[in-house]
């Protein structure tokens, strides 16, 4: 069985966010950028299944401009087995991407897609339930179990309240929430390996899929500042403030 | 100009999270219709009925839906879609499921939690964890939108009933089944509806003693929640968790004990009317938004505050 991972290359998450003063988007020049943490969970989920049996070779995906190679090469250092880079320059949404990783499910007709659940810039939470869609595959979203049981995969869900349990006929999606597992760092001999791994450069119109934006970001702006209050003394004054002043409790 | 919302509901009841959300479809131009699915649901059919602001109510009452899968909700949604131009759902964890799927089969894109409606096309949404608000406009005819509850005050469910039709399932696929479900019990209210949350985290150094929290929470009628860094822990399971990979939240009073106050915490909670910080490092970012801080231990602070209630 073939797992594909689609990965996306976002500002490394514990870098500070700036808001571009022109209000057109955020600073991205000369900012450290990397794999998407759920994409990482998804890599490692990936990897986990194939050195327990249940996977033959692992496909990394990476959609956009001539850097996502270094997100592959990531991938590829973890342990997925060969890449795919669909070269664009246009911010492409999560509806295009759907369609370009539908393409390339048809090619490769993997028994599992593992993406992450959202990518930490967009936030959009999207892309595998479309992918589900268009691929008319089931989906479990959320994961922080996934058990594969001859052509099922068990998929234990984080919902509002608690856990979720599904049953899903392969092939499947799954989308990989926080405690899923944690992701391992790549060794040196791996990174080496990672260089002669192959990665297939492709374009959108490769899969004849139009990657034109359908939504445009008019204005982004920074968020209301909160303004800091008081310090207390101790638990009594706490109490007495948040009784009478503030009328809360 | 018509809009579908799809109403969420439990023992009977229609879910807070709708209601809040349903107000977001209120704003945009044209009728609300809703749609409720389920089994044995006349009660919630009942309750929906009477929503302030919808002017027809959809529902299906059918034993296969007892639980409802993503796949077969998006095609009894899909199956009358031609019918609508907007679709909406609250952002919770069914909305998030259930709407990109419906999205790709409409062929279009979707705008994800949005906190406001600026027009017919036009949404405000946070992006980057909440440190970015980005106003974005859709070209898009039909349009499929989730909404940030916590962004909108809640219909009230006093009006007279409104018109209500049967719809049946048709061509539901059968991919992918209901094993179980584990919800945490729990006698203190949902964070996602309570008027005041009380959430420890790394601070609390282990699972146990979120105990201390409890004895506070049950004083104060108050739900329990935690940062990311807590559940990463193994503290407790992530339905606690605060924060733009968990829940937001906007409850009347926010209790962060043992909290350092990351962005990706502050951006689930710092919409809350009062925040009060309890922690020993007076230089954390937590008593940056907090109206009321205090620097102590909180091991000596909770039984103290739990003993004051």
């Amino acid at each position: 069985m073939k797992i594909l991972v689609p990965v996306k290359r976002v500002i490394d998450p514990y870098v500070n966010i700036r808001v571009k003063s022109d209000q057109t988007g955020v600073e991205t020049e000369n900012v450290k950028m990397s794999m998407n943490p759920f994409c990482e969970i998804a890599v490692e989920e990936a990897i986990r299944l194939k050195e327990a049996g249940k996977a033959e070779e692992i496909i990394a995906v990476s959609i956009g401009n001539q850097s996502c190679q270094e997100t592959i090469r990531t991938a590829l250092a973890m342990g997925a087995d060969r890449g795919i880079h669909v070269l664009t320059e246009e911010k492409v949404e999560p509806i295009s991407i759907a369609k370009i990783l539908a393409k390339i499910c048809e090619n490769e007709s993997p028994g599992l897609v593992i993406s992450g659940k959202q990518a930490i810039d967009g936030d959009n939470n999207q892309t595998g339930q479309m992918l589900a869609a268009l691929t008319d595959m089931p989906q479990g979203t959320f994961a922080s179990k996934v058990e594969i049981d001859g052509d099922k995969v068990k998929v234990t869900r984080e919902i509002d309240g608690g856990l979720q349990t599904v049953n899903l006929n392969m092939p499947a999606i799954i989308t990989t929430d926080l405690r899923l597992n944690e992701p391992r760092y790549a060794s040196l001999p791996n990174i080496m390996k990672a260089k002669k791994k192959p990665i297939d450069q492709k374009s959108p119109e490769d899969y004849g899929v139009d990657v034109t934006p359908r939504v445009s970001i008019l204005k982004v702006i920074e968020p209301p500042k909160r303004q800091a209050g008081i310090k207390v003394e101790n638990v009594g004054d706490l109490v007495e403030k948040l009784k009478n002043e503030a009328g809360v409790i | 100009m018509t809009s579908l919302f799809y109403i969420e509901h439990a023992n009977g009841k229609v879910s807070d999270q709708s209601l809040k959300a349903i107000t977001a479809a209120s704003q945009i131009e044209g009728d609300v219709h809703g749609l409720i699915v389920g089994s044995n649901i006349d009660e919630a059919v009942e309750e929906a009925s009477k929503i302030n602001g919808l002017s027809k109510l959809l529902h299906l009452d059918d034993a296969a839906f007892d639980n409802v899968l993503a796949e077969k909700l998006t095609q009894v949604i899909f199956n009358i879609a031609g019918d609508y131009d907007y679709f909406l759902a609250a952002a919770t964890t069914t909305g998030k499921n259930v709407m990109p799927r419906l999205a790709a089969k409409l062929d279009v894109s979707q705008i994800s939690e949005i906190v406001a409606v600026e027009s017919a096309d036009t949404f405000i949404r946070t992006i980057y964890a909440g440190n970015a608000i980005a106003t974005v406009q859709t070209s898009d005819a039909k349009k499929v939108l989730t909404v940030r509850p916590t962004a909108f005050k809640a219909a009230t469910t006093d009006s007279a009933e409104c018109e209500v039709a049967k719809i049946n399932a048709e061509n539901i696929p059968s991919i992918s089944e209901f094993v179980g479900e584990e919800l945490t019990k729990s006698d203190r209210p949902e964070l996602t509806s309570a008027k005041t949350i009380i959430s420890g985290g790394r601070g609390m150094q282990n699972g146990e003693n979120f105990e201390l929290l409890d004895k506070v929470a049950e004083k104060l009628g108050a739900a329990v929640g935690a940062s990311r860094a807590a559940v990463d822990a193994g503290f407790v399971p992530n339905d606690y968790q605060v924060g733009q990979t968990g829940k937001v939240v906007a409850p009347e009073l926010y209790i962060a004990v043992g909290i350092s106050g990351a962005i990706q915490h502050l951006a689930g909670m710092k919409d809350s009317k009062i925040i009060v910080a309890i922690n020993k490092d007076e230089e954390a970012p937590i008593f940056d938004v907090a109206d009321y801080g205090l620097v102590a231990d909180l091991f000596q602070v909770l039984p103290e505050l739990e003993q004051a209630l």
